[in-house]
């Protein structure tokens, strides 16, 4: 396949105050991948996502979607030129029914009601909710709004898909479920960048995987590559296992 | 559709609502007139908050802020410069537009209870600068509607049938508005902001420009709450107006009916305001008895349902389809 460079983090940093979250980062997600961003508890992980969508600006670096800078540009900007995230903390429309929340996704591309209906329900099918369309969205279980979640990033069609921690707390059932989805969802076209903390799925799923640590990358290959290098095990073991 | 609401029971609804809206013209009585004129006046500004305050989530204590300024516009263009207040009502919905920009502009980012307090305050400064324009303005004494007696082109009339009829039109329009928001995309947009904003953003929704055009439109329909408001006693002062009341009150009206639903406002005020006239001939004209009243339904309401008479009305009479089992 042609590996055009879909979303490129070019020298990122980012500093709260004093303390340096993120430093000189870069990497790239080509077309039709998936990425695995991986690192320890407070890495700067979900900052990368915060940036890469508009929540938060990058202090250094640039980041550029589909070879246009969007650092500094607001959500909405990001998400209209096919860039969606979702929450590691799942962010239902809890009063809304499950369709509907699928259907403030779909109205990005689909400003009839009704035609946001349908992708809605469509995208509903694909991700295994579609016998709950008319569910109260709080009512859902942990795995159904996980599933959610994914679902309303999916129905404003995104060329890029930032997954954070989608099979935290599932069953491992329900892990394997979620696995087949991102699989499915890379055949359809649509690339994704995921944070996992779940080493065999990452593993399992990823063309490449980064390794990040106190804000700075520390690895980036396959993942056969990333799990035998000695950075990597001595950051996720501690260091004296690292010889 | 939205949080459940079947469209199908509108058409329900709307067939009781023509029903009872005749009934107080039958009558013919100018005492039960008079009270169902302020019943709908009261289902006409929640009806009108609720695009803010109801659809878009946004609590806002200060919409006497607009009602005051569509009262005050009209009765001041009407007494100085002889325009029909049929006109100056939408130099009041102008202006009142221009305010929700300047309160919305510098409130509308904050969240929850501080946007709350945000618009108490610009109601509360309004009122003081009011207050204090003795000469534009007639000062704390306020103005007076220059008697005409029966003249419906300057929305004067000494019949009340002329005013029920007036504010039953405005009740409809304003149910269609918030009809058509509902039913938009507009409408999931705004209640998608209510749920979780952040949520909204990321999903592509611009939530701050949204929310502004949700005030606008909620501005402007309650400022021409006011003007009828002023050519109905002919008679506008800073407290009347522009009273802390007065904004507690309408959004009070449309929470305890449902907020961001589309029939909630008029039965918030179909409650409220009747049994407001009640608590007031019974007690003898106590101070407050009306804002006790107030205070002691909501309660009872969110108590027993925080979503309000609507959804209380829908659990009684239909099964709770959507709260579904779960997996």
């Amino acid at each position: 396949m042609t590996s055009t460079t879909l979303l490129e983090f070019d020298g990122v940093g980012k500093s709260f105050g004093g303390l340096r979250a993120i430093d000189n980062v870069s990497f790239t997600v080509n077309d039709g991948e998936i990425v695995g961003l991986i690192g320890p508890n407070g890495a700067g992980k979900t900052t990368l996502f915060s940036m890469a969508s508009g929540f938060l600006k990058p202090t250094d670096g640039q980041i550029r979607f589909r070879g246009n800078r969007v650092d500094g540009f607001d959500p909405p900007h990001i998400c209209r030129a096919g860039l969606v995230r979702t929450f590691q903390i799942v962010k239902p429309f809890g009063e809304m029914t499950v369709i509907e929340n699928a259907m403030v996704g779909a109205f990005l591309h689909h400003a009839r009601p009704q035609d946001a209906r349908e992708v809605a329900a469509r995208v509903l099918q694909q991700v295994g909710l579609g016998a709950r369309q008319e569910q109260v969205a709080k009512t859902l279980t942990l795995s159904g709004r996980k599933r959610l979640e994914v679902a309303k990033a999916l129905a404003t069609h995104p060329k890029l898909l930032l997954l954070d921690e989608v099979m935290a707390g599932l069953t491992s059932v329900e892990t394997a479920e979620m696995l087949e989805l991102i699989q499915s969802l890379r055949a359809s076209g649509v690339s994704i960048l995921v944070i996992e903390h779940n080493m065999k799925a990452v593993m399992s799923l990823s063309n490449k995987i980064v390794v990040i640590q106190y804000g700075k990358k520390i690895a980036e290959g396959t993942p056969v590559e990333v799990a035998n290098d000695p950075q990597v095990i001595s950051a996720y073991l501690g260091g004296e296992h690292a010889a | 559709m939205m949080t459940g609401q079947g469209s199908k029971h509108s058409s329900l609804w709307g067939a009781l609502f023509i029903v009872l809206a005749i009934v107080p013209l039958l009558t013919g009585s100018q005492y039960v007139l008079s009270i169902a004129v302020m019943t709908l006046l009261y289902a006409y500004l929640a009806l009108s908050w609720n695009v803010l305050g109801g659809i878009a989530g946004q609590l806002s204590l200060g919409h006497s802020a607009y009602f005051g300024i569509g009262a005050y516009a009209s009765t001041w263009f009407f007494v100085h410069m002889g325009l029909s207040p049929w006109i100056g009502m939408w130099i009041g919905a102008a202006l009142a537009i221009v305010a929700a920009v300047i309160v919305g502009i510098s409130s509308l980012h904050l969240r929850g209870a501080y946007f709350a307090l945000a618009t108490i305050a610009s109601a509360m400064v309004l009122k003081t600068l009011v207050e204090n324009a003795d000469d534009l303005l007639g000062g704390p004494r306020g103005m007076e509607v220059t008697l005409l007696r029966d003249a419906p082109w300057q929305f004067q009339s000494t019949g009340k049938e002329f005013y029920y009829v007036i504010v039953l039109v405005f009740v409809v329009l304003a149910l269609l508005i918030n009809w058509r928001i509902l039913r938009s995309r507009y409408g999931y947009y705004l209640a998608a902001v209510r749920n979780d904003q952040d949520a909204a953003l990321a999903l592509g929704v611009p939530t701050t420009r949204y929310k502004l055009y949700a005030a606008m439109i909620s501005a402007a329909m309650t400022a021409i709450g006011g003007t009828f408001y002023a050519q109905f006693v002919l008679f506008v002062s800073p407290d009347k107006v522009f009273g802390a009341n007065l904004g507690v009150v309408i959004a009070v009206v449309c929470i305890i009916g449902g907020r961001g639903t589309l029939w909630g406002p008029v039965l918030g005020a179909l409650l409220l305001l009747p049994s407001e006239e009640l608590a007031r001939s019974f007690s003898g004209g106590l101070l407050g008895a009306d804002m006790m009243l107030y205070g002691l339904l909501l309660m009872l309401v969110i108590w027993y349902e925080p979503r309000g008479l609507v959804a209380i009305f829908q659990r009684w009479f239909k099964r709770p389809v959507k709260q579904g089992v779960t997996k």
